[in-house]
């Protein structure tokens, strides 16, 4: 330990942590100096977030010791962190919009004059912490509803600070700002610096974190790959650092050129509130993967074509003629099905049978059309198709593993016979027997000339399932790649790495 | 592969079905038994038949009120609907015998109309339909006072009266067989019919989870607000049934919609939405106006009957709260 930094703030050492006996985080080691930067990087899923709840006192670690200013701390939750001097800046503000900018700074811990709030000292020392991080424009006294999503990020910067944090975690802090805005926390992060406070820096775009970071932990499956001094080290080496993982399950073959019909599916400069300039082909007979990050647009570009937050500019041809897909209801018309990500939450009507989650679509759209006895067989039929297994038709749904349950969603949507299937996320949360039966119907559905559309987070599917594979990053296309592509081709356009081009 | 099966304990109890109508059907054969016991007569058919017709505007009201709460909504406008329809039907039909049938189907489209506000208001709107109903709530008692200058006039037509009054006399082994009582059967047939259609099904899914109702297709907001229409057209029946049964008053709907809110939760179905069966609701409402006949006969006070409400209200809730949450 011959090492020049001074001592550090924090360290971790041997960090594991387990969900229902999942390890979620395995012998992690990490140490943060004053007044350094420490970026931490990797896929979704890594334990990146874990990690961070461990410092802040949102979980206590399984196994390993965090050390914090000199003393082994065991936090007793998130109030006890902040008050040892360790704040954590969300994603999401957790900030009061109808309260003024000091009145959040000091919010539990108002400075007290006689036994009332003393306002005008809560206001001055507010400007003066503001003053002390550069800030001299943001009024102490303005709505924080009213300020812009930068300005509120320094809100909760100051209040961190009015806690005398030590440590400051910030979690994507850019995710929510505009490409301006990104320069003046670069500017505060420095002045936090500065002022010797330690950073643990968690974000999914590289380039940031080559333009702050002193140094690099790259976490992968629960373990730290490896901590790399940031001057030492590419944004390619980085990402096969993230990803990097043998090929080893079985997907059913892809689809030969010549299966490839025509285009069913063609958006033109499509975008609503989260997507812009979106220009994607889906073809019949083809399974397009839709690769990226977690809020990068990837659902959202379902979401709009199945028009649950429809594209607001740009064309949409549907077979070459012109359409709008204004809701759910429309775009189910023109032959369109939506597996959702989130199962739980929009797929499965819970205390519902079987047969009656499958009926659902068919019920609500297609009532008059087909008999009832017909759809009702039919629909028995597909369910036997897809193999839901372990169940009656009239047992509630929500007592069938998840792998079954998003079989009968399978067969809600089939019983329409879409000719475009939007799946999103289609065996997340699935055991290992349901997801290779539904990469297997996927393709099929593919073969017997369905256009396919499928989000993945799980790369080894994206690769192994796709025909092509379009990669999305902050709501556009960045890029696209062939069959073969491998996952750092993939992770370098999901963070940005590689040069946006079309292959 | 495999679900969850339920443990299966060493010694089995017959499976109840969450939202079936076992239990209600338990409570109420326990009732009958203990009403057999102190008053035998009652269960022979001349009162048996005429209990059986004045509780159909409240089981009536139940079902209409089940359409509403199994798709995840309130309705507390039918106890003040059913008010307005009796001080309305009275006023306009004013003893006047040729005017009863279309003040009948007046009556039916003013309780339409209402659960087509009540349900345009909760579902466009987004107001709350808690909210949205105890507005209405008010507005109906509001405008009748304003309407009728404080006293109800004019007079319902014997015409009118004899749907709430009158029977089928001489029926082979049943004797008299009121009118309402057949009302009754055919709509809760009618309603039972609804709830295994299209239609059924699709209410109890909205009410379950609107999430993927709305993603599957089901335009939500149409099928609530047409369950609150049934609910409006319930309350028109009821107070068909109840004008003739009971007469002209401001009071002839009070407490209404607590009485079939009560038989709807009693009946095992679901406050929230998405659990329940219409039968279960409407015997649940057979159930209450027994057990307020037993408590009469054992010389409770009529007093105690909200009482016995709030407190059937609160312990079916949290029966089926605790029931549900112990999975």
């Amino acid at each position: 330990m011959s090492d020049p930094r001074p001592a550090p703030l924090l360290t971790l050492r041997g960090i594991g942590k387990s969900f229902l006996g999942v390890r979620v985080l395995d012998g992690v080691d990490l140490d943060v100096a004053p007044g350094e930067v420490h970026a931490v990087v990797g896929e979704n899923g890594a334990g990146k977030s874990t990690l961070m709840k461990i410092v802040s006192g949102g979980y206590s670690p399984d196994e390993g010791t965090v050390e914090f200013a000199g003393a082994t701390r065991s936090f007793r939750g998130p109030r006890d962190a902040q008050r040892a001097g360790v704040g954590i800046i969300h994603q999401e503000f957790n900030l009061l919009p109808e309260r003024t900018v000091a009145e959040n700074v000091y919010l539990g811990h108002e400075p007290v004059r006689r036994g009332l709030v003393d306002r005008r000292g809560m206001l001055e020392r507010t400007r003066q912490l503001l003053a002390s991080i550069g800030e001299t424009t943001l009024p102490a006294d303005a709505r924080v509803g009213q300020l812009g999503v930068a300005q509120q990020q320094v809100v909760e910067i100051a209040k961190a600070l009015a806690l005398d944090a030590q440590l400051l975690i910030m979690d994507e802090p850019t995710a929510a700002l505009a490409d301006h805005e990104v320069e003046l926390l670069y500017g505060l992060v420095r002045r936090l610096q500065e002022r010797g406070i330690g950073l643990l820096y968690v974000s999914h775009r590289l380039a940031e974190v080559f333009d702050l970071s002193g140094r690099i932990t790259v976490l992968k499956d629960g373990r730290r790959v490896t901590t790399v001094a940031t001057a030492d080290t590419t944004g390619d080496e980085l990402v096969r650092h993230m990803v990097g993982r043998e090929l080893s399950s079985y997907y059913p073959d892809r689809a030969a050129p010549e299966d490839r019909g025509p285009v069913r599916l063609n958006l033109r400069d499509a975008g609503n509130r989260k997507l812009r300039d979106v220009n994607l082909q889906l073809r019949a007979g083809e399974v397009l993967g839709i690769g990226g990050l977690q809020g990068s647009g990837r659902s959202a570009l379902a979401r709009a074509i199945f028009g649950v937050s429809p594209f607001t500019t740009g064309d949409v041809t549907l077979d070459d003629r012109p359409v709008r897909l204004r809701s759910p209801r429309t775009a189910m018309r023109a032959g369109i099905a939506y597996v959702t990500e989130d199962r739980k939450g929009e797929g499965i009507v819970p205390r519902q049978s079987v047969l009656d989650n499958a009926l659902l679509a068919s019920r609500a759209v297609f009532a008059a059309r087909s008999g009832r006895a017909a759809r009702t067989l039919r629909v028995r039929e597909l369910l036997a198709a897809v193999e839901v297994r372990g169940a009656g038709d009239d047992q509630e749904i929500r007592f069938l593993s998840g792998g079954n349950q998003q079989k009968v969603v399978l067969a809600r949507w089939l019983a329409l016979n879409p000719r475009i299937l939007l799946f999103d996320e289609p065996t997340r949360g699935i055991d290992v027997g349901a997801k290779s039966a539904i990469h297997d119907l996927v393709r099929r559905l593919a073969r017997d000339g369905a256009a396919v559309l499928m989000i993945s987070s799980d790369l080894p599917e994206l690769l192994g399932m796709s025909d092509r594979i379009v990669v999305m990053r902050d709501g556009h296309v960045a890029g696209e790649l062939p069959a073969g592509a491998t996952e750092e081709e993939v992770v370098a356009l999901a963070v940005g790495t590689a040069r946006e081009a079309v292959a | 592969m495999q679900t969850v099966q339920p443990r299966s304990l060493p010694l089995r109890l017959p499976r109840v079905r969450p939202g079936g109508v076992l239990p209600i059907l338990a409570i109420l054969a326990v009732l009958v038994v203990l009403v057999g016991i102190r008053q035998p007569d009652f269960l022979a058919p001349p009162s048996l038949m005429s209990f059986l017709g004045r509780s159909a505007p409240i089981i009536l009201l139940a079902a209409g009120q089940y359409f509403v709460i199994v798709s995840g909504e309130f309705d507390l406008s039918v106890g003040s609907l059913v008010t307005a329809q009796v001080v309305v039907a009275a006023r306009l039909i004013d003893s006047d015998p040729a005017r009863t049938w279309p003040v009948v189907l007046l009556l039916l489209a003013f309780g339409a109309l209402v659960g087509l506000v009540n349900g345009l208001v909760t579902t466009r709107l987004r107001v709350p339909s808690f909210i949205t109903t105890l507005g209405m709530f008010l507005i109906l008692v509001g405008a009748v006072y304003l309407w009728s200058d404080g006293a109800p006039k004019g007079g319902l037509s014997e015409e009118f009266r004899r749907f709430g009054r009158r029977a089928f006399e001489d029926v082979p082994l049943l004797g008299r067989v009121p009118y309402a009582l057949v009302v009754l059967v055919v709509l809760a047939v009618a309603a039972v019919l609804l709830m295994r259609s299209d239609f059924g099904r699709t209410l109890v899914a909205v009410g379950d989870n609107p999430r993927t109702a709305e993603l599957s297709g089901v335009r939500v907001w149409r099928t609530r607000t047409f369950a609150f229409i049934l609910s409006g057209l319930a309350a028109a029946v009821a107070a068909i049934l109840l004008g003739g049964y009971s007469g002209v008053s401001f009071q002839a709907g009070n407490g209404l919609e607590f009485g079939a809110i009560t038989a709807v939760v009693l009946g095992g179905v679901a406050l929230g939405g998405g659990r329940g069966a219409v039968v279960g609701a409407m015997l649940g409402a057979l159930t209450l106006e027994l057990l307020f006949a037993l408590m009469n006969f054992y010389g409770v006070s009529g007093a105690l009957r909200s009482t016995v409400q709030g407190a059937i209200i609160l312990l079916a809730v949290a029966v089926s709260a605790t029931r549900s949450s112990s999975r």
